[in-house]
């Protein structure tokens, strides 16, 4: 399996979970596609069918945004939150609710860019308001949780490839 | 920011698994499993904890359809059961193929903008 670009998922620490990817584009671009709602609903779209029919995104800070994804079977699934800080081209940071809640209370998503080279490096950090929450998101066996595990559960994976031939 | 699978039924077992895993200790006496069976107080060894707190650990394990008991009456060796990892781990390989197919689009999307790109410069060195 060749991944082109690789994705890197963390857990630093109690509260947090971190993902790092990089891009072949400098930074303002990286920065335009992130915060640009025509941009956003171009990529950030999710598992294969799913579409963006809302997708606003507001260019300062102190603003709301909101996004709604839809499946072809018209499921639809809904989040959004405020925008903290919005620092042309490197730093987003903005608050996240889902519709339907599965965490207490909301996260911080920190959304950084640093370029090198012609190259950026995209570092989202989210950030749950407890380590409660943060377990409930790890409990609930979804998209956070299973980032969360996934490092931990690869090497346990590797060691039983390795223990049971 | 984050796109989740949570329109997609989480079976009761992979929420259990994905509990069981939370926990630096049972993650270690899966590690340990991963090697062999071993009863009990063999687990407990390792640790610096009495058996009954191995034990608690070893039901949300057992709970979780990750470990099981052998017959051995005496011993009751436990061992691991691959197959709830490897649906766990089947959801978060279809996580980062997500993110991934995000990333990828982004990839693209970028190459586009930067052929556009009105203010190309060579980066300063």
């Amino acid at each position: 399996m060749s991944q082109p670009r690789t994705l890197q998922v963390s857990t630093p620490n109690d509260l947090e979970i971190v993902i790092v990817r990089e891009f072949d584009a400098p930074r303002h671009l990286v920065f335009e596609a992130l915060r640009t709602p025509e941009l956003i609903r171009q990529w950030l779209l999710g598992p294969p069918g799913w579409t963006m029919p809302v997708c606003e995104f507001p260019q300062l800070a102190g603003q709301p945004y909101r996004y709604v994804w839809r499946n072809q079977q018209g499921t639809e699934m809904g989040m959004g939150g405020t925008v903290l800080e919005m620092v042309p081209p490197e730093r987003i940071v903005t608050t996240e609710r889902f519709d339907d809640a599965w965490y207490p209370g909301e996260a911080v998503d920190t959304m950084e860019l640093v370029e090198r080279g012609g190259q950026t490096t995209l570092t989202i950090t989210v950030r749950y308001e407890s380590k409660e929450a943060r377990d409930v998101a790890l409990r609930s066996g979804m998209e956070t949780g299973m980032a969360a595990g996934y490092d931990r559960l690869d090497q346990l994976l590797i060691q039983m490839a390795a223990g049971k031939p | 920011m984050n796109v989740s699978l949570r329109r997609t039924p989480a079976p009761d077992r992979l929420d259990a698994t994905f509990m069981a895993l939370a926990d630096p200790t049972r993650r270690a006496i899966l590690a340990r499993l991963a090697r062999g069976e071993a009863s009990v107080s063999e687990l407990a060894e390792p640790f610096a904890m009495s058996q009954p707190a191995i034990s608690k650990h070893l039901k949300v394990l057992e709970r979780a359809g990750l470990v099981s008991r052998g017959r051995a009456a005496q011993r009751r060796p436990r061992r691991l059961e691959a197959r709830p990892l490897a649906e766990a781990n089947e959801w978060l390989e279809r996580y980062r193929r997500i993110w991934e197919g995000n990333f990828q689009r982004l990839d693209a999307l970028l190459a586009e903008m930067k052929a556009m790109d009105p203010h190309r410069t060579r980066p300063a060195r």
